[in-house]
């Protein structure tokens, strides 16, 4: 788990994370937000169903994969958080067909 | 295991394959099933490698316009398939994800569809007595069976004989069933020359010089090369084919497609174009954004997924398409396989073709496949 | 005619001091860059993290750059991935916003930096374990830390620098060093830059007493690390010890990102010392491709310095080749940057010596999680290499190792090191993994909708 130092940096970025508020700072990926809301993972992998938490943070793994404002799949390490930004875990692969 | 450089002595067996591609590997498998002691010689890591590249289809509809006898084949194989996949699983614990369900061809406008009607309904009446079972069927019927289909498609042919499996699980699977039957798999072994006699062949590798009484050359694009050597002729070029494939997806599709299919895993693979370049197996951003438009135009859903994977390939493909079985004349022994559909073919090769190797004689039924078809003269 | 004289990719220090160089020899100069603000791996961030006294003085001295980057008149495109490369006719796709585009430039630099070196042992799959480097860009995008135990195991300079960064943070990690190379020896098989090199060396050493000083404690030599725990890390093992551990950041040093140099096929060299796969390129960073350079730490580790340097030497020698430079006016321009570079890669061979990766993070037990997307093990790997394949091209059609997401960047070192090892190879007889576009995902919308603007921009 990590969390902020509003100190040096003030929260001041409302998101949601898996539906629940939660303040970040300005410049904050989504990936920083899962974090610091203290989700156990934020995806199940397809092939086994492992959980899994970022572990690069710089674009190069894959494993923060989310669902973010909707689209699955992205790489929430990737994307700087804006007010209202709802972020989600993924499970498994994502549904193609909604 | 590589061999030993060291002595470089010539190794023996009962006959030799050229080419770990899917075509060399099908029949070396099938050879080593009839008992031959078989060495399966292939290049290294970097290679031309049209069963690397592939789209996975074991697909029938469409083969043999104008060659009933290749229809016929394909659909042999499409039925040896099943037993071939049940022999891999048991024999390595690799699943190759075989499914035949039946399979679509979509098309995105009337005129498609009645170009496409025609061509069944006239490959039906080369079929003859063989028959050929298909459906052209309306969007509407089409909606109920395919989830999401886009509004611009008109229509599509169905047949019952069509499937999809992993061409790369069944190249793996391949591998294994004949290294662990005691085949000797022997890769950085390209080859870069030999001698022929009638049932006396040498060729010369980095790993090493083999011989045997009889050799299949099954090296793909390779062949063109090789070929003449053994007194055969492969005059097959490249045909650049680009594929798209997307992240996993829940399982959706039901039935392959003949440009879109799901696999196993999840992941929808988008395909493929029929590039005339050469040897160049660069990617190309235009040629991608095509494959992209005719995929979403099918099922828009599919335009919401993340491309994670595309590549480019080569076909090795005969002048008309077919494939290439002949055995020398001058230096009987040597025999050459070839064909555009490696996959679909698979089940052929292993369980059919490779027996006849074995046996020393291709069937009558084959005679349409000799490369004799090209010396036709031309007419000036 | 070219949208671009030179277009860069990536705007660390070696692409920010490529832009402005080639801004003042006047060229028209196109840089993209994945992330939202400029500064690459080591002023990531920066303007937004110079107040806080955590990373603060590690960061200011990129400030000038990356003023003197905003100001320079490039064209900046920020959260833009380049994720198709045609070297020959200089076309670059890229994708931005839910958007592809394509551009043109005459000359293009990969100025891509490093990723860390994959660090795969028992268990690392488990959240709460990454990378330090990843703890790092946390601390400056967010100034978020880790609560709870943390311990930081690896070794190299980002060790020292980042456990001081979460001390200053209040968060002191225990260390765990994997060193295995003595001083001594590093000395004796590069001893020869220390007098260069004595301002880094110097900084170095008072990291490490800046860290000891706000009480990180060290455990050294540490062997047969692995993560434990049911959902998540919950102890840290060795041989000899374990610890409880929250959060593990690994780090075992900092290797090029090739994805991109790779996949469009230039010539890469294996570099024994780095153990790691490089672009060949000469002194100013031209490659086997007529049109493409490379700079930075994507064309070998040399740190922020070095790569900047080489961002000038790269910018000066595009502007020679495309006309915009005398011969004697680059030969004036260059002595500068090439002393700069000099200087700042005197320490290197010393660092390189002394941080080895050992053999277990290269090639690590059959248990580990070799490909974190597929899932497939060192042991299934190896059996694979034995079976045949004898390069990560033919083991990716086997095992789909390299067929994920990450389309290879984190298993491939690991599963080449394997197959050399299974056959008895030298590293650099294992062929790299090609990579393929597109380098980054991109939807089959986004492509679809770039058809139809083909379709209607054809005449
Ligand atoms: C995680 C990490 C942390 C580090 N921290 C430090 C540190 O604190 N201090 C230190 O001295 N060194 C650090 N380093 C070492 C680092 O490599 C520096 O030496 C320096 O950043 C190298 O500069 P560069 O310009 O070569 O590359 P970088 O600074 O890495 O810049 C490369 C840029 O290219 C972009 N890029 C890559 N591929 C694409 C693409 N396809 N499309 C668009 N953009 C792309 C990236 O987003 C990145 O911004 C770190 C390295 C890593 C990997
Ligand atoms: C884009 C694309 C999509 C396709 N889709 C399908 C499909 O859906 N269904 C289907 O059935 N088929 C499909 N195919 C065709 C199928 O992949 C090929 O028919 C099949 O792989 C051919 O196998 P091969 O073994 O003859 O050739 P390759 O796979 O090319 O193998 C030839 C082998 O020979 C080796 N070799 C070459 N020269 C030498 C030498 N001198 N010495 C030793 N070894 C040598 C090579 O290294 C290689 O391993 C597709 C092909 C492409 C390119
Ligand atoms: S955390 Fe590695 S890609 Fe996002």
């Amino acid at each position: 788990m990590f969390r902020a130092r509003p100190e040096v940096r003030p929260a001041t970025v409302e998101v949601l994370v898996e539906g629940t508020p939660v303040l970040v700072p300005e410049g904050a990926t989504a990936a920083a937000a899962v974090l610091l809301a203290g989700l156990p993972a934020i995806r199940e992998t397809p092939v086994t169903g492992s959980p899994r938490l970022p572990l690069c943070q710089m674009g190069v793994c894959f494993d923060c994969l989310a669902e973010i404002d909707g689209i699955p799949n992205r790489q929430a390490c990737m994307v700087t958080v804006v007010p209202g930004m709802r972020i989600a875990r993924q499970h498994g692969a994502r549904e193609a067909l909604r | 295991m590589a061999p030993s450089h060291a002595g470089m002595q010539t190794r023996g067996s009962d006959v030799i394959v050229v080419g770990g591609g899917l075509v060399g590997a099908a029949i070396a498998h099938g050879l080593r099933g009839e008992g031959l002691d078989t060495v399966l010689l292939d290049e290294g890591d970097i290679a031309f490698r049209a069963s690397r590249g592939n789209f996975g289809l074991v697909w029938v509809q469409s083969k043999g316009f104008g060659a009933p006898w290749y229809q016929r084949w394909t659909r042999g194989s499409a039925g040896e398939w099943p037993g071939l996949a049940a022999d891999l699983a048991a024999r390595t614990g690799i699943d190759t994800a075989l499914q035949q369900p039946g399979g679509v061809h979509l098309c995105l406008s009337e005129q498609e569809f009645e170009d496409r009607g025609r061509r069944m309904a006239q490959m039906q009446v080369e079929a003859g007595n063989f028959g050929l079972e298909y459906r052209m069927i309306r969007r509407d019927e089409l909606a109920e069976m395919l989830p999401g289909l886009g509004p611009s498609v008109v229509g599509a042919s169905w047949s019952p004989y069509d499937g999809h499996a992993s061409p790369l699980a069944l190249l793996q699977a391949l591998h294994r069933a004949f290294t662990e039957a005691g085949g000797a798999y022997v890769p950085n072994a390209k080859v870069t020359g030999g001698t022929a006699a009638p049932k006396d062949f040498r060729v010369e590798t980095a790993a090493g010089t083999f011989a045997a009484p009889r050799i299949v050359l099954a090296a793909g694009l390779g062949n063109a090369d090789l070929a003449p050597v053994f007194g055969l002729n492969t005059p097959v070029r490249p045909q650049r084919g680009q594929v798209l494939v997307t992240e996993r997806a829940r399982t959706v599709l039901p039935m392959p497609c003949t440009t879109i299919r799901q696999t196993g895993e999840g992941t929808i693979m988008l395909g493929d174009s029929m590039e005339e370049v050469g040897f160049d197996t660069r990617q190309s951003p235009p040629v991608m954004a095509q494959i992209a438009q005719r995929a979403a135009l099918s099922f828009p859903w599919i335009a919401e997924l993340n491309i994670v994977r595309a590549w480019s390939a080569l076909r090795v493909m005969a002048p008309d398409g077919l494939p290439i079985y002949d055995q020398s004349e001058r230096f009987p022994g040597a025999f050459t396989a070839n064909c555009h559909s490696g996959v679909t073919l698979a089940g052929a090769h292993a369980r059919l073709l490779a027996p006849m190797i074995a046996r020393g004689a291709l069937d009558p039924a084959l005679d349409p496949f000799s490369a004799k078809r090209f010396d036709v003269p031309r007419a000036a | 005619m070219s949208d671009f004289d030179l277009a860069v990719i990536g705007a660390g220090p070696a692409g920010m001091a490529a832009a402005v160089e080639a801004r003042l020899q006047g060229l028209i100069v196109l840089v993209v860059d994945e992330n939202a603000a400029p500064g690459g791996q080591v002023f990531r961030a920066a303007e937004a993290c110079a107040p806080d006294p955590a990373v603060g003085p590690d960061i200011m001295p990129g400030l000038p750059l990356i003023a003197a980057f905003r100001g320079c008149g490039a064209d900046y495109r920020a959260a833009t991935t380049l994720w198709h490369l045609d070297p020959e006719e200089g076309v670059l796709s890229l994708a931005a916003a839910g958007t592809t585009e394509t551009v043109t430039a005459r000359r293009v630099l990969l100025a891509t930096g490093a990723q860390e070196r994959p660090v795969p042992i028992p268990g690392w799959t488990l959240p709460g374990v990454m990378g330090a480097g990843a703890a790092q860009i946390l601390l400056k995008t967010a100034g978020a830390v880790p609560v709870g135990p943390t311990v930081l195991a690896g070794q190299g300079p980002l060790v020292w620098l980042l456990a001081v960064q979460l001390a200053r943070a209040g968060v002191a990690p225990l260390v765990l060093e994997t060193r295995t190379v003595s001083i001594a020896a590093a000395l004796a098989k590069a001893g020869g830059g220390l007098v260069a090199g004595r301002g880094l060396l110097a900084k170095g050493l008072s990291l490490m007493a800046e860290a000891r000083r706000r009480g990180v404690r060290v455990i050294r030599g540490v062997r047969g690390l692995r993560a434990e725990g049911a959902n998540r890390v919950e102890r840290v093992a060795w041989e000899g010890g374990s610890a409880p551990c929250d959060t593990l950041l690994l780090h075992e040093g900092v290797i090029p990102s090739t994805h991109v140099s790779r996949a469009i096929g230039l010539d890469h060299a294996w570099d024994a010392d780095q153990a790691c796969w490089r672009p060949v390129a000469d002194d100013f960073g031209a490659t086997s491709s007529a049109r493409v350079a490379v700079a930075g730490d994507g064309a070998g580790i040399g740190g922020w310095q070095a790569a900047a340097a080489a961002g000038r030497l790269a910018a000066l020698d595009a502007a020679r080749r495309l006309g915009a430079l005398s011969e004697d006016s680059f030969a004036r321009e260059i002595a500068a940057p090439l002393a700069a570079r000099r200087a700042a890669l005197a320490l290197r061979p010393f660092l390189d010596a002394l941080y080895a990766p050992p053999n277990a993070v290269l090639t690590p037990p059959d248990e580990t999680i070799a490909c974190r997307c597929e899932e497939v093990t060192a042991g299934a790997i190896r059996r694979a290499a034995a079976l045949g394949a004898t390069g990560p091209n033919q083991l990716k059609a086997y095992l789909r190792c390299g067929m994920g997401p990450c389309q290879g960047r984190v298993c491939a070192p690991t599963v080449a090191a394997l197959i050399a090892e299974v056959r008895g190879l030298a590293p650099q007889e294992v062929p790299p993994l090609r990579p393929r576009a597109p380098y980054k995902p991109v939807t089959v919308g986004m492509l679809a909708a770039s058809a139809e603007s083909l379709q209607q921009s054809a005449p």
